[in-house]
This record gives structure tokens, C-alpha cells and sequence, in this order.
């Protein structure tokens, strides 16, 4: 398999990087880890006449805090996120999610940005991102915008992302200390997309729940965040009745296609046991 | 297209090309260095048979292209071997324990388990089997595979302690 020919370019600053994407409209694309786009390359279902490789932007790399958030750089491995220290620390439903994803191989190389920013419903950073109320930051020619996750995706590969803007980093508002969280994902096999995955961040007071928040990877054209769903736990001790009531929130809004991981009833039904999971796990590990 | 010019360090020596962009690392090994070792197996990043290590991260050289690897340093299975030639711990693991059968994971296998043994010296079995789980192996059942990986471990650590 071998991709079709284009002209390669590596900047050594974003705005060089932008300069490029906006000289060469369409048929430019941007490559991070390049772990989604060429292997979409070598089967000809893309074919840019210039490859922007963002390599050489260190600018683009690192995990920071910032103020009440983290900021972590669009071009931040997988791997780079797995095992920061700050990010285990401060909001490690990052870590546990970063560990499904792919295989070793793939996260020394996959980026952080790439994940967010390609708009692919299998990616589980973004459901994540919706989950923790990220915001992305975007650069084009006009400046500087901040997207939130939760108004970002518009359809599968369809972002608020402007053809000439780049995505610099992911700014994640700190979760309140002693916060549960988990994400579960159900995959046939390392390395694959998620059959249905679901990302829990909830906070306990006095026995009760105080917030929570709950997002799906993979069971719609783009990643769902599943308002009702985290609704149907606050002010409830998460009993059973509550989690049900989240489960059944969370399968409304679910509609994912049949694909070889199975028909639509299948992986709306797993959706809802992600769900459970994911509420159950986080729990154990909230501080009443 | 143009072809573009490329340096990098490979097991060690340094190597200079012009190459067209789309060209794969692993056509470049494989092709333009002889470097025959990484092999192409799924050619879809799954299985893992093209694994080189790529300043210091275990890369499947299939999902790069060579004028991506410019200025890195590359270790192949090539350059594994010890300096006076014997095997490496981990060549010498996967021959007592065997670690293979047919050999076409082989080279990735060993690549990976390089890397894995660069970050945790004395992995259990089963961070074994989580860090190899990039690299598909269709004849072993891995079973001696997670052995071969111990062997060189338990070899290595053994060598640091003597050394100390």
C-alpha cells in the first residue's frame, strides 16, 4: 500500500504552520502522529497534495497548569499523558483513558490534538474532554478561540475547527480534589474502537452526589455528552434506582450504527453497561 | 514529486538519502538500506512486524515516513546483536526459551521487549503481555514469548548486580 505522492513541509513555528495550511486550503493536510492519516493515506481515502508536519513545533508539546486548569499541548503523546505525574495527580481519568487507547506502539506517537481535533467518533479523548468540560484552543490567521468540547463536534470528522485554524492545545479545568472518575470502554481487541465507552467524573458530599458528568465515545456520529444521564445522579446517594435512571438517560441519546462490533441494539445495550461501570468504579473511588 | 534529501542514524551509522516524501520508513530499511529485519506484515499499523525503535519510542515503521525519521536515531533488530557479535540478552532469550516459530513477528517482538526492558528492568508477566500487546504473533500463543522476555530480564538484572 503505498499513498499517493504530495510535497512535504516542516514548519519550525505555528505561524508558519498556519501560513501553510492557509496557502494550500484543502488540498493541505496536517500531520501529528500521523497514526489516523496514513493509514488513511495508504488506502488512498486521503490524498493531500501537502503533507504540514507539526514535528518540529515544541511550542506544542507539554502538560502545564494554568490557573484552574491544565493546559496540555496539542502535540502531547498519548504515551506523555499516560504517564505524567501532574496529570495522575491532578486528573487521572486521563491516564486510565490514554491506556486504551491503541496499543504501545500507536501512544509514543498518537497526539493528544490529533485525538481531539480529527473528529473520528472512534477516538476516546474526546468523549473525555466532554466529559471533563475541556476546551480546545484554535490558531488561524485571525487569532486566537477557545471551542469547548461540548459545542465542538458537529458530525463524524466535522469540527468547529476552521479548514485554515490548528488546534495548540486542550485547556482542562482541574476536577475538584477527591472527585471519582473512570472510563470504560469495551473493545473486541487491543487496538480497536470502542464498542461503546462511557467517561464518569462525579463528586460526593455527605453521602450524596454532589456534580457528575458523564460522556459516550463511539455510539454516535460524534462523541455524546450525556447531560440527563450525569442529572440523574446529583442529589442521589447513586443507589441503584439512581444509576438506572443514568443508564437509561445515557441509552436514550445513544445511536450508534451496526458495524462488525455489532448490531445497533447490542452496542446500545452495552453502552448502558459502560454507563453503569463507569458511575459504579468512580464512585468507589470518590471521596464522601 | 521532488525527492527530498534525508539524514539519520541507523544501528549506529549515519546514512544519507534523497527520497520521495510518500516513501515509507520501512521501505527505506528495507529497500534502500537492506535492512531487511522490520518486515511488512499487516502494512495497517496492527501487528506490530515493522517495529523499530525511533529515539527512544518503540515506532511501527509502517505508520511513518522516511522524511519523517530526519535527524533521528534508529535501532533495528540489525543492530541488536552485542558488540563483539554474541546475542543479546534478548536474542539469546527467544532462542533458549523459544520465543519463536516461524520468526516473522520476531524482529518487532524484540524491538518492543528492547524498549520495554529500556523503562522497567523487571516487568511482571503480565506488564509483559500489556507492553507486547502492539505485536501480533500467530504461532506461539505468546506463552514463550512473555518466557523469552523474562530470560533476557532476568539476565540483565542479574549482569547489573554482578557489575555493582
Amino acid at each position: 500500500m503505498i499513498p499517493g505522492a504530495f510535497e512535504y513541509h516542516r514548519p519550525t513555528s505555528v505561524d508558519e504552520a498556519i501560513a501553510l495550511m492557509s496557502q494550500h486550503g484543502d488540498e493541505g493536510r496536517v500531520i501529528a502522529g500521523g497514526h489516523s492519516l496514513i493509514p488513511m493515506m495508504k488506502l488512498r481515502l486521503a490524498e493531500p497534495g501537502h503533507l504540514i508536519d507539526l514535528r518540529d513545533l515544541d511550542s506544542l508539546r507539554g502538560i502545564q497548569p494554568a490557573g484552574r486548569c491544565i493546559e496540555i499541548g496539542a502535540m502531547t503523546t498519548q504515551q506523555e499523558v499516560a504517564v505524567s505525574e501532574l496529570l495522575a495527580e491532578a486528573c487521572p481519568i486521563l491516564r486510565e483513558a490514554a491506556l486504551l487507547i491503541a496499543d504501545p506502539q500507536v501512544r509514543y506517537c498518537g497526539t493528544l490534538g490529533g485525538n481531539v481535533a480529527n473528529g473520528d467518533p472512534g477516538n476516546d479523548m474526546p468523549a473525555v474532554m466532554q466529559c471533563l468540560d475541556a476546551s480546545f484552543v484554535l490558531r488561524g490567521p485571525q487569532g486566537e478561540r477557545e471551542v469547548r468540547a461540548r459545542d465542538f463536534y458537529e458530525a463524524a470528522y466535522f469540527t468547529a475547527r476552521a479548514e485554515d485554524e490548528l488546534v495548540t492545545a486542550v485547556s482542562i479545568p482541574i476536577p475538584p480534589a477527591g472527585h471519582g472518575y473512570a472510563y470504560e470502554k469495551l473493545k473486541r481487541k487491543v487496538g480497536d474502537y470502542a464498542t461503546a465507552a462511557a467517561a464518569v467524573v462525579l463528586t460526593m458530599s455527605g453521602g450524596s452526589c454532589e456534580s457528575a458528568s458523564i460522556a459516550l465515545t463511539n455510539v454516535g456520529q460524534t462523541p455524546l455528552f450525556a447531560e440527563a444521564a450525569g442529572q440523574a445522579l446529583v442529589g442521589t446517594k447513586v443507589d441503584e434506582a439512581a444509576v438506572a435512571r443514568a443508564v437509561e438517560a445515557a441509552k436514550d441519546i445513544a445511536e450508534p450504527v451496526a458495524d462488525m462490533r455489532g448490531p445497533e441494539e447490542y452496542r446500545t445495550h452495552v453502552t448502558g453497561v459502560m454507563v453503569r461501570r463507569a458511575v459504579e468504579r468512580a464512585l468507589t473511588r470518590a471521596r464522601a | 514529486m521532488s525527492k527530498i534529501p534525508v539524514k539519520m542514524t541507523v544501528n549506529g551509522r549515519a546514512v544519507d538519502d534523497l527520497v520521495e516524501p510518500r516513501l515509507l520508513l520501512v521501505h527505506f530499511l528495507r529497500e534502500k538500506l537492506n535492512l531487511t529485519g522490520p518486515h511488512v506484515g499487516c502494512e495497517t499499523s496492527h501487528c506490530g512486524a515493522c517495529t523499530i525503535d525511533l529515539d527512544g519510542m518503540s515506532v511501527k515503521s509502517c505508520t511513518v515516513f522516511a522524511v519523517q525519521a530526519e535527524g533521528a536515531e534508529i535501532t533495528t533488530v540489525e543492530g541488536m546483536a552485542n558488540a563483539d557479535g554474541s546475542l543479546s540478552a534478548l536474542q539469546e532469550g527467544f532462542m533458549q526459551e523459544h520465543g519463536l516459530q516461524c520468526g516473522y513477528c520476531t524482529p518487532g517482538m524484540i524491538m518492543r521487549a528492547h524498549r520495554l526492558l529500556q523503562e522497567n528492568a523487571n516487568p511482571s508477566d503480565e506488564e509483559i503481555r500489556w507492553e507486547l500487546s502492539g505485536n501480533l504473533c500467530r504461532c506461539t500463543g505468546y506463552q514463550n514469548i512473555v518466557k523469552a522476555v523474562r530470560y533476557a530480564a532476568d539476565k540483565l538484572n542479574a549482569q547489573r548486580e554482578a557489575a555493582e
